[in-house]
């Protein structure tokens, strides 16, 4: 059983992850739930699984990313998730480019420049019609599962335009054409032409440098990945564990 | 309804209230609390918790000049003639004439400062006033309609100077003013600028000055005096000479004043240029900020980084920001917006008064082209030596605002400095999300530090 020298936590609006990476930076245990109320309870619950099951360095570091970094009393730093997506997203795949973070609460564009650093970033958190949350409470709308939603939206060349830019507005905007026959699928379709849109239009502002990477809960949406690539025609790529870039970077940060 | 029933605090005063509470008693007050202010500050120990150094010991004579204006201000009506006017507005004419000058952005920011801002704001939206109305117009017409604020009471004017080298929104702001107050405004219109200015714009502003001084001198009751007007302008001259001097003080290493201190300094270039008192308080802050680069004492415990802020300040996170920044090593050392009433200098000409102010009042970065306003941000980050550029996409100031993508875009570009787009509003917290504008600055800085 190798030893783990550094540990990640990213405490984000939605999951919750840990990793725990050997001195030689490669992931030798992680863990990933839905985040609760008490956070800094779930983190302290989940640091102790970790060290049940692997042997934990005395001087291990803890590093903590995500919007409930603060809240993490154990961590001996903080990072912010732009720093640790790129320094996790660069390990994985080896290559400068731009990465795209579509989380739950936010969506970045991050630069990673020759040495895995952060060059340049945009930061959808203004609203949440470019996050993961605009899929996830539309399709709730739609009684459909969030992992369901990609392989949906592609099972169907019919797509419904969604005109509103707002969440709750989009939902509204379901309603009507549901009542007008829609067919979900077309309207799923519709709804990720939509968020993508938006992502697009970020990654375009901050310059594309390619290869174009993802990484976060949505990066798993493979519907997601389809239209950003058609969007702009590059070539999309992801790492093995989307989701547990942020954690992975940040256990790598520790070192 | 007249104006004294639809605005019953504004109450003249006379000459006795005048020379009484303010003169006497006024002045005599505010000495003796500057006293208090320079004991306490002898026996300051020092903060080995805080990541500042001690503030300018100049700071308590800046307070006493600025509450002295501002006390003046409630006894002004009846006993001075009474203008308000624009922060870019061609003011020396007014001085020399012996108006009382209010700038009301002035003192909206110093109510945003207090965090007074939001709810006088919401005094103009009840009344009507859409909330996608600058900030500083909101807090003052709340603060017109409700007599709300914290500077006690402001005379009311005999006259309203709007000069239109800031912003459009300037001019249907003073034609509500003008229509409550039923005073006379004064429009100066200046042709925004793509290059330098052409003779026909200096000649058209300069009409325009000699028009509002046809006005203020019938309001006044007596014509300007030459002698007196060349004397406010080399003032002004003096003032905008030594606040420049002041800001370029920070090309030290470390900078013995951040840029937070500066909005702060600003006061009596913004309300009182062409007054002696600001000459000689430029004067000691100069003395005071030569002193700190001799003994190399900076603003901030450990400059690490330098950076740029663009923009009007958030008045009500001036504190904050300052505070946070310095405790990662990062000195904001300094902004477009403080160099705004210094940059101009040069072109004041005390000999040529209505030509020179003619091209002064032309020229501000805001009636500028937005490639100006890049080229001046790329001078200063070369000639500051800095890490990075902070650019405030200030909600209310749209003319500041404009252009801030692609400035921040060639920044990147062609410098290589982190540079980070910061949306927010100068007065109004409802347009500022902690959390999402902290965890941005926290990428920010973490970005100067991988280049470190």
């Amino acid at each position: 059983m190798s030893r783990v020298a550094s540990i990640g936590i990213d405490a984000g609006s939605t999951t919750c992850k840990l990793v725990a990476v050997d001195q030689d930076g490669a992931i030798v245990g992680s863990s990933l739930e839905p985040t609760e109320p008490r956070v800094e309870l779930q983190v302290q619950r989940m640091l102790d699984e970790i060290r049940a099951e692997h042997a934990v360095a005395g001087t291990a570091p803890t590093i903590a990313t995500g919007y409930g970094r603060k809240l993490i009393k154990e961590a001996t730093r903080n990072l912010t998730e732009i720093t640790c997506h790129a320094r996790g997203v660069f390990r994985d795949l080896g290559r400068a480019g731009t990465l795209i973070d579509i989380g739950g609460q936010d969506s970045k564009v991050i630069q990673v420049g020759d040495d895995g650093r952060p060059v340049d970033f945009m930061m959808n958190d203004k609203c949440a019609a470019g996050t993961g949350r605009f899929l996830e409470y539309t399709a709730a709308r739609l009684g459909v599962p969030v992992q369901e939603l990609g392989p949906r939206a592609l099972s169907t060349a019919q797509e419904e335009p969604i005109s509103s830019t707002c969440t709750v507005f989009a939902e509204s905007e379901i309603i009507s054409l549901i009542a007008r026959g829609a067919e979900p699928d077309s309207i799923l379709r519709g709804l990720h032409r939509s968020l993508v849109g938006r992502v697009v239009s970020m990654v375009r502002s901050v310059g594309i440098v390619a290869p174009l990477m993802l990484s976060g809960g949505v990066a798993k949406n493979d519907a997601v990945r389809e239209m950003i690539a058609q969007a702009t025609a590059e070539e999309v790529i992801l790492p093995r564990e989307p989701q547990l870039m942020g954690a992975y970077g940040a256990a790598l940060l520790g070192m | 309804m007249t104006m004294s029933e639809a605005l019953p605090h504004y109450v003249e005063s006379n000459r006795l209230e005048h020379f009484v509470n303010y003169e006497i008693l006024g002045k005599t007050a505010l000495r003796v609390q500057r006293w208090r202010d320079q004991w306490k500050f002898a026996r300051r120990r020092p903060r080995p918790d805080s990541p500042l150094n001690p503030p300018l010991r100049s700071v308590v004579h800046m307070k006493e000049i600025m509450s002295r204006h501002y006390l003046e201000g409630r006894y002004a009506a009846g006993v001075r003639k009474v203008a308000w006017v624009t922060s870019g507005a061609p003011t020396e004419p007014l001085q020399a004439l012996g108006y009382f000058l209010v700038y009301p952005e002035n003192h909206a920011a110093l109510c945003g400062v207090r965090r007074k801002a939001q709810s006088i704001a919401e005094e103009a939206e009840q009344a009507g006033w859409s909330r996608d109305i600058c900030s500083y117009a909101r807090t003052d017409i709340g603060a017109m309609i409700s007599g709300n604020t914290p500077a006690g009471r402001l005379p009311r004017p005999d006259m309203l100077v709007c000069c239109t080298n800031i912003c459009q929104t300037v001019l249907h702001w003073y034609r509500v003013l003008a229509d409550y107050f039923e005073c006379p405004l004064v429009l100066i219109d200046t042709p925004f600028l793509y290059q330098e200015a052409h003779e026909h714009e200096i000649a058209y502003v300069k009409r325009q000055i000699e028009d509002m001084i046809a006005v203020a001198e019938e309001i006044a009751g007596r014509s300007l005096d030459e002698k007196h007007f060349e004397d406010v302008m080399t003032n002004a001259r003096r003032g905008a000479e030594l606040w420049l001097e002041v800001l370029n003080r920070s090309q030290h290493h470390p900078a013995p004043m951040t840029a937070f201190d500066g909005f702060i300094h600003m006061g009596p270039i913004v309300d009182m240029r062409g007054e002696a008192v600001t000459v000689a308080y430029y004067e000691r802050l100069l003395a005071e900020l030569d002193e700190r680069i001799e003994r190399g004492i900076g603003a901030i415990k450990q400059e690490r980084y330098r950076v740029l802020w663009d923009n009007l300040p958030i008045w009500f996170k001036i504190g904050e920001f300052s505070n946070w920044l310095a405790e990662r090593g990062v000195n904001v050392v300094a902004s477009t917006y403080t160099f705004a009433w210094g940059e101009l200098a040069p072109m004041i000409d005390p000999t040529r008064p209505l030509d020179s102010m003619a091209r002064v009042y032309l020229h501000p970065i805001l009636n500028r082209s937005t490639g100006h306003k890049l080229d001046a941000m790329k001078r200063i980050v070369d000639e500051f030596e800095l890490d990075g550029v902070i650019l405030h996409s200030d909600r209310s100031c749209k003319p500041y605002s404009l252009g801030q993508i692609d400035q921040r875009d060639r920044l990147v570009k062609t410098l290589g400095v982190p540079a980070l787009l910061l949306e927010a509003d100068h007065n109004d917290p409802r347009d500022y999300s902690d959390e999402q504008g902290s965890n941005r600055l926290e990428a920010f800085v973490e970005m100067m530090e991988a280049r470190a």
